[in-house]
């Protein structure tokens, strides 16, 4: 007899195994189902309802999968013996029942007990992405979210750069870009999406092909429109997150507006000389829902108590913390991990190297997001200056 | 009277000469703006409407609550306590 089959015999005198239909049944109590098979295996077909943890990695992951070394656990392989194998490891490790499914995923599948085709990484994406696969946040799971989603920016400016930028380094799969500019060389100190070469051209444009090259595996959609209150609903339909890095105040009420119509979380972020903003305003939240912009501001200044033109200005860096920490909230929204910055305004003055925290709140009696509101309708406001940024 | 200390919004800077936070007296918010008003003059017709409300493009904070989520101008101040105006800014893209 080989070492292996002994050692197998022996394992099977410590080991509990269960059949898959048992297992099935337990499974449905409350056991955890722990798949060790390898990657390409499970890209076949996996049982539903298991977690896929490889077995080489299974003693430093089962805790972040199963928390309660209480729990009783049923391991899966592809014909029983590896799950012998991992089944003891697990029980060293202090886990008080663990069984090992006869005839594996094999028989599992014979038997007729049902099965679902993992959504798994390709080879490339593992690679690209490998830095976000090893936090335990957001693994293979997150990272399918992020392909998955559809978030749209507008403005490819100063904050809409560094977030777009970043978002497809993320792998956010579908990228919407809202701006009817083209490159003009005084961009350059801070729309780091931009290249000198491309002065003059769509800003759309040269953002897909930055981001691209960047990333070739995600798709940019580009409209090269600004928004008014006859295309914004149709822009905003089917997008998951928005990004504000609009320039003016009336984009800035549309697209309050919009997202609040369409139940979109609106990432916003604001930047005047040394000064930046950023929340998430998100009426639509079905838990702990957030104030919209039109909770704190119901109404834009008018012309005369604007900031004036001349006095705009903004330091090149500063749009970057401000998008970046707009992309921040944007991942953690889609991957759905964290706080967000919901009724929370973080405000960063960049000469005192201070952030400082505001609560917002929710105007019960807002006109758009308040109780029992009724949509009003979008408003064209009048654009009387275009300030910094 | 309490010492309260009012954070300017860089917008608003040019009534200050540049200072970014005032410190002034006063028992509420609306004695410490007037206060405000009387060290700078004109500053607060960007924060004040005619009727000497808060404009609907600004929120005035103490510390981190918006002082219409309390008694609005009528909110009283402790000591050392920390106003901020908080104007609506667009700025962003362009």
């Amino acid at each position: 007899m080989s070492v292996k089959k002994r050692r197998l015999e022996e394992l099977r005198r410590t080991i509990e195994e269960v059949t898959p239909e048992d297992a099935w049944g337990l499974h449905k109590q409350g056991a955890a189902l722990i798949d060790v098979r390898e990657p390409d295996e499970v890209a076949g077909g996996i049982a539903v309802g298991a977690r896929h943890i490889v077995r080489g990695f299974l003693e430093l992951k089962i805790e972040d999968a199963v928390p309660d070394t209480g729990t009783p656990l049923l391991i899966m392989c592809a014909s029983g013996a590896r799950s012998l194998f991992a089944a003891e490891d697990l029980r060293n490790l202090g886990y008080d029942d663990v069984k090992s499914i006869v005839g594996g995923f094999g028989r599992w599948k014979d038997d007729g007990l049902p099965v679902e085709v993992p959504r798994v990484l390709n080879a490339e994406q593992r690679e690209r992405y490998g830095r976000h696969l090893s936090i335990p946040e957001i693994g293979e799971e997150g990272q399918i979210k992020l392909l998955d989603a559809r978030v749209l920016l507008v403005g490819a400016g100063g904050l809409g750069s560094p977030s777009a930028y970043y978002l497809a380094a993320a792998g956010v799969g579908t990228l919407g870009i809202v701006d009817d500019d083209v490159v003009d060389r005084s961009n350059l100190q801070r729309q780091i999406l931009h290249t000198d070469d491309r002065v003059g051209i769509s800003k759309v444009a040269s953002a897909r092909q930055t981001l691209q090259a960047l990333n070739p595996t995600i798709e940019v959609v580009g409209y090269e429109d600004r928004l008014d209150s006859k295309n914004v609903e149709r822009i905003f339909e089917g997008w998951d997150v928005v990004v504000d890095g609009a320039d003016n105040f009336p984009t800035r009420y549309l697209v309050n507006d919009a997202s609040v119509k369409l139940g979109l979380p609106n990432v916003h972020g604001s930047v005047y000389r040394f000064e930046g903003q950023v929340t998430v305003f998100w009426p639509g939240r079905a838990d702990h829902p957030g104030p919209c912009y039109r909770c704190l501001y119901p109404a834009p200044p008018p012309p005369e108590l604007a900031p004036s033109c001349a006095e705009a200005g903004v330091l090149g860096v500063l749009p970057g913390v401000v998008g970046l920490l707009q992309a921040v909230e944007v991942v953690k929204l889609l991957v759905g991990i964290g706080d967000p910055l919901v009724g929370r305004l973080l405000q960063y003055d960049a000469l005192r190297a201070r952030f400082i925290e505001l609560r917002l709140e929710r105007d019960p009696t807002c006109e758009y997001c308040g109780d029992g509101a009724v949509f009003p309708g979008y408003i064209d406001y009048e654009q009387f200056c275009r300030v910094a940024a | 009277m309490a010492n309260v200390t009012i954070r300017i919004p860089t917008p608003l800077r040019s009534f200050t000469g540049g200072a970014d936070e005032i410190e002034v007296r006063g028992s509420t918010v609306e004695q410490a703006l007037t206060a405000l008003g009387e060290q700078h003059a004109g500053i607060l017709d960007y924060v004040l409407d005619e009727a000497g409300g808060v404009r609907r493009f600004v929120n005035v904070y103490l510390g981190d609550r918006n002082i219409a989520t309390l008694d609005g101008l009528g909110t009283s101040v402790e000591d050392s306590a920390v106003l901020s105006i908080v104007p609506a800014v667009a700025g962003g893209a362009e």
